[in-house]
């Protein structure tokens, strides 16, 4: 075998690594990792949003209500998520089979989701009281002082730890190989299996590369960070 | 306008209020003070049930608040409440702050809105502060823009927890000024507050509180020159001492 590293089959399957067989098929690799992060993200927010809004309501049943739900998803691997989806959202549409596209995003959602709405409870939590009692002494309704005052504050405090679950959901979207997406992890093993002699190489490359994207994202975070403080009254 | 009748709360085991009767008419200005912890915050938040209590009425504007039928949000609005620690939003400009609940409950156009709230930043001295955020703000800066937030809504009440206790010394006269001259405009008035020149000036009458009981309700000159009660005359004598 080769005593070397040879990374010339890195070259050699670039284009592959970036979109998959697009456009002779379906476009994977990178773009693909980043497409179903970013769609993800999207409706993870509003769904952790929803929860996270829940889960501070002031009728109790419905607290307890959304946290047995998400405690119950927060204690499940998303594999099994993935798994779960897999199988459950043909048998939701009626038999009509789901695109694995869409099984992913729907996972990582609901996955994803439990884990936002207890950053966006704590959001909330961390804004003083007095918040809130200013803006109900106006006469604005709860859900008013929640829309008005206290989400554009707590929103602004968890910008960085958005940024953290989307980093960490830009590594979860590797599991959806499993499934047989052609996310980047899926395109390596492919091109892996296809060369035979380069494993090293691909998922050395293939590391650096989800290193590169959540360390860009990382780097984002801290600069909307310093950008966004406003420096609190006392 | 405000009338507490029999009024108890506790917290678990406290008696934080202890049978609270009293009365403040339309245009009083009225002075409550007391010892810390002697449940003065308490009684001025149940007056637009910030805190809710546990016995007896208390009616405001001649609704009960333990009313169901009371809706407390329109009830709120018409009650200003400025806090000790101003509690302005840090995320909103001087003018944003005043404009928004008279935009989104008195359905003012953002054009009337601001129009009024550069009257009233005016009205506190401070015309030329209208976009800069509370972080930029002097304390005594800050408690003006609180006031005039609660003005906007053109209350027929404004009740004051300690406005002046959380600022520096030299801050103080700008807001009390701010507080004499709505007294003037025959506003109901509910102050907490240990600044006896205020009271002595402004009050109609003077609360003195402890340990949940009012146990002293007088004119100022009355309470000023013979405090009937013992810990009343205890408390002046603290709070009057060059020492203090
Ligand atoms: N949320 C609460 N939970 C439990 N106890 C409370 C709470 N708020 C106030 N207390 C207690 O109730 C009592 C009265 O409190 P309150 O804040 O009304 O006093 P105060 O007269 O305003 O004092 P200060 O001059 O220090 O502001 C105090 O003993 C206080 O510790
Ligand atoms: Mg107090």
């Amino acid at each position: 075998m080769n005593p070397g590293l040879d990374f010339s089959v890195i070259w050699d399957n670039l284009t592959h690594f970036f979109i998959g067989t697009y456009p002779n098929g379906p476009i994977g690799g990178i773009i693909l990792t980043l497409y179903l992060a970013f769609v993800a993200l999207i409706l993870s927010f509003f769904g952790g949003l929803i929860l996270g809004l829940l889960c501070v309501s002031s009728h109790r049943l419905i607290r307890y209500a959304t946290l047995a739900v998400v405690n119950t998803i927060r204690g499940i691997p998303l594999l099994m998520v993935i798994f779960w989806m897999f199988y459950l959202l043909p048998a939701l549409l009626g038999g009509h089979s789901a695109p694995e596209n869409w099984t992913v995003i729907a996972a990582l959602t609901i996955f994803t989701s439990a884990y936002m709405s207890q950053i966006v409870q704590a959001g909330i939590d961390g804004i003083p009281k007095g918040q809130t009692e200013a803006a109900l002494s106006t006469g604005l309704h709860p859900w008013q002082s929640m829309v008005y005052v206290i989400l554009p504050q707590a929103l602004r405090n968890m910008i960085p730890s958005f940024v953290n679950q989307f980093v960490s959901m830009i590594k979860d979207t590797s599991l959806a190989f499993i499934v047989g997406v052609s996310e980047l992890t899926h395109v390596a093993t492919q091109i892996s299996n296809r060369t035979m002699v380069y494993p090293t190489e691909i998922f050395f490359f293939v590391a650096c590369i989800y290193f590169v994207i959540c360390f860009a994202f990382t780097s984002l975070s801290r600069w909307l960070e310093t950008r966004l403080a406003w420096r609190k009254a006392i | 306008m405000i009338k507490f009748q029999g009024v108890h709360k506790w917290f678990k085991d406290l008696h934080v209020l202890n049978d609270v009767n009293l009365h403040v008419k339309q245009g009083d200005v009225l002075v409550v003070c007391g010892p810390s912890g002697s449940g003065k915050s308490t009684l001025i938040r149940a007056v637009n049930k910030l805190e809710p209590i546990q016995k007896g009425r208390i009616i405001v504007d001649g609704k009960d608040l333990s009313d169901a039928k009371t809706d407390i949000n329109q009830l709120r609005a018409e009650i200003g409440f400025v806090f000790q620690q101003f509690n302005l939003y840090p995320h909103l400009t001087a003018l944003k702050n005043i404009t928004l609940a008279p935009i989104k409950i008195r359905k003012l156009s953002r054009q009337e809105a601001e129009g009024q709230a550069t009257t009233l930043l005016e009205r506190v001295g401070l015309a030329d502060k209208r976009d800069a955020y509370p972080a930029q703000l002097s304390g005594g800066q800050q408690q003006r823009v609180a006031i005039a937030r609660s003005l906007a809504m053109k209350p027929k009440i404004m009740l004051f927890d300690e406005p002046t206790s959380a600022l520096d010394p030299e801050m103080i006269g700008e807001v009390l000024q701010v507080m004499q001259g709505l007294a003037h405009t025959g506003m109901t008035l509910m102050v907490v507050t240990h600044e006896m020149g205020f009271a002595r000036e402004v009050a109609d009458r003077v609360v003195f509180m402890d340990y949940g009981v009012i146990l002293e309700e007088a004119t100022p000159e009355e309470f000023f020159r013979n405090p009937r009660h013992e810990r009343a005359q205890l408390f002046l004598k603290e709070i009057l001492s060059p020492m203090h």
